[in-house]
């Protein structure tokens, strides 16, 4: 069914026509009729007639022998992208009618592609969480459940819309944005394809700022190849991003299904955390061994800094956010409650229009940059995160990419690990180390639990070697073999 | 170190959130237990070590110093809450 193809096959599909885009584009939009309502995956979905038109103009294209990258592939958009006429809400009261007169350059980028937009997925506020309970329009279901249990679970976060559309049928692929583990997470709890490209490959012009030296857009995809060739129609310089990276974007889909003969594989011995559960260090081992089936050397490595990973992020991230969250002052843009004083409309605006985990985050980052504990908090953070990344740099010198989990658990359900801040801040425990260090990383799943839930590895390099990261990426994908299926899925009982 | 209520309100007010009292003691309690799990952070040595700004992938460049932008007055003041002609409007700041 249409629902169900990677975007590889369905560009073969498209270019042959054996079916239109306009065809591929009516089934998701029926499958989000069907489906939306119970995952809340879309914040907004698109206008059927401009879908279409859009799917038309695809099909013009192929008509023509025209036809680009991404042609027709129906996609979701996080909905921290901006996009030009349509709104863009950050998953944030504070945005709830902001409606940009810009498109973000990602996008952008997408649109030249070829691709038809869909909606906007659903995301924590701000991309301010882990499992998708922070959105002010509600949270996001898995879209998986476990065997004979029917809890809600959570699709994790920040980027969990993206993922339980992308599992469930509701797009071929979506854009996902990764400031610890965004777009690795959720990928991993929702069984599909997260990469994390390195800081700098995709331009952050146009989207919503979170933590400016973090944040960093990427593909979410159904198989390693999909992630590939999303990444290569979204990366590129921008002169509009001053951290925009101008080196020339490789044809990432031909990375894989290259041989990873003679590779170095790395297996950090700080990710062997404690209490880490037997599955995820069993799915760890096999993962090793289907490298070294095909052809990889493995090596153990040290990573030592490792642990102070969250905690330097935790000082970070809040800073970032505290600087750029400043610009909702309800005035130029977003929300606004009245009040009698130009401070009284900021201190009202900002209370009501924040939802209590960006609150959090905003004081948090307040206090460490303030007069006095800057120094102590801020400046030794930053000092810190120079030693994890020396680790990566020097690790990089003996191998050629990293394999570790992608998160400490499968996927869990609503109201478990909610009451303490610092409990949900462990899952991003391996995905954080990635992001400070500015390098790129990939989730590909690899096998279920023994309650049915997926699992996934990621797989880190070095700075701008997503090639190698996606070569080794389609190795683990072709000896693993992942085809499970959610429970809720647009192809099931219809 | 630990929290107190007036540091939590000096925070909130330096980042313009109106919070009540009864909120003020809570975010104390959470920001307090982060705080107190970020401390791990005093363990490590940094003696010598630069920090790190940014992810250092790329030098800061310049661009030519020429307008690349505007005439779009009215696209960004549509998203303004409210506004008064080609104004931003504001309560009163000058007596």
């Amino acid at each position: 069914m249409l629902t169900g193809l990677t975007l590889t096959e369905a560009r073969a599909g498209l270019e042959a026509r054996k079916f239109s885009a306009r065809e591929l584009a009516q089934a998701h939009l029926d499958a989000i009729g069907r489906l939306n309502k119970q995952l809340n995956a879309y914040i907004t979905v698109l206008p059927e007639q401009d879908v279409l038109a859009a799917a038309d103009a695809a099909d013009a294209r192929y008509t023509k022998g025209e036809a680009r990258l991404m042609d027709g592939l129906p996609v979701g958009v996080k909905d921290l992208f901006c996009t030009k006429g349509v709104k863009t809400t950050a998953a944030s009261k504070m945005l709830a009618n902001f409606v940009p007169p810009y498109e973000s350059s990602v996008t952008a980028r997408l649109l030249d592609a070829g691709s038809v937009f869909l909606g906007k997925t659903n995301l924590d506020e701000f991309a301010m969480g882990s499992a998708n309970i922070t959105s002010a329009f509600g949270s996001v279901l898995n879209p998986w459940k476990r065997q004979g249990d029917d809890a809600a679970l959570v699709p994790g976060g920040s980027s969990g819309g993206s993922a339980a559309a992308v599992a469930a049928g509701l797009a071929l692929a979506a854009t996902g944005t990764d400031t610890g583990g965004s777009i690795r997470q959720p990928a991993a709890f929702c069984g599909i394809v997260g990469l994390k490209p390195t800081y700098g490959r995709c331009s952050r012009w146009g989207t919503i700022a979170f933590a400016s030296s973090l944040d960093q857009a990427g593909p979410m995809t159904r198989s390693v190849a999909d992630a590939g060739l999303m990444l290569e129609a979204m990366a590129g310089f921008d002169e509009k991003d001053s951290t925009s990276s101008n080196r020339p974007v490789p044809e990432f889909s031909k990375a894989v299904g290259k041989s990873v003969k003679g590779l170095r594989v790395g297996i950090p011995a700080e990710y062997r955390a404690p209490g880490m559960p037997e599955e995820i260090a069993k799915m760890w081992e096999q993962g090793i061994a289907w490298l070294r089936e095909a052809g990889c050397e493995v090596v153990d490595v040290s990573l030592p800094h490792t642990k102070y990973g969250l905690a330097t992020y935790y000082i970070i991230a809040p800073a970032e956010c505290s600087s750029n969250l400043a610009r909702y002052d309800g005035i130029r843009f977003g929300e606004r409650k009245d009040a009698a004083s130009l401070d009284g409309i900021y201190e009202r605006t900002r209370a009501e229009g924040f939802g209590p985990e960006v609150r959090n985050r905003i004081l948090m980052g307040t206090y460490v940059l303030s007069a006095g504990y800057y120094d102590a908090y801020y400046l030794k953070a930053q000092k810190v995160r120079t030693l994890i990344k020396r680790d990566f740099v020097q690790a990089f010198e003996q191998v050629d990419v990293l394999l570790t989990p992608t998160a400490p658990s499968a996927a869990f359900a609503h109201g478990e690990n909610m009451d303490d801040p610092v409990q949900m801040y462990l899952n991003d425990i391996f995905t954080v180390p990635a992001s400070m260090a500015g390098v790129p990383a990939l989730s590909v799943p690899v096998g279920l639990d023994s309650k049915g839930l997926p699992l996934g590895l990621q797989i880190i390099g070095r700075h701008f070697d997503e090639e190698t990261v996606l070569s080794v990426g389609g190795a683990l994908e072709a000896a693993a073999g992942f085809a499970h299926k959610p429970t809720l899925h647009a192809e099931a009982g219809v | 170190m630990s929290l107190d209520l007036a540091t939590t309100r000096r925070i909130a007010k330096l980042a313009r959130i109106g919070l009540e009292d009864a909120e003020l003691e809570t975010v104390r309690q959470k920001l307090d237990g982060i705080l107190g799990w970020v401390d791990q952070l005093s363990e490590v040595d940094v003696e010598g070590v630069p920090p790190m700004v940014g992810t250092e992938t790329e030098a800061l460049r310049q661009r030519d110093d020429v307008v690349t932008d505007g005439n779009c007055r009215d696209a960004i003041l549509s998203c303004a809450p409210e506004k008064s002609g080609p104004f931003y409007t504001v309560p009163k700041v000058v007596e």
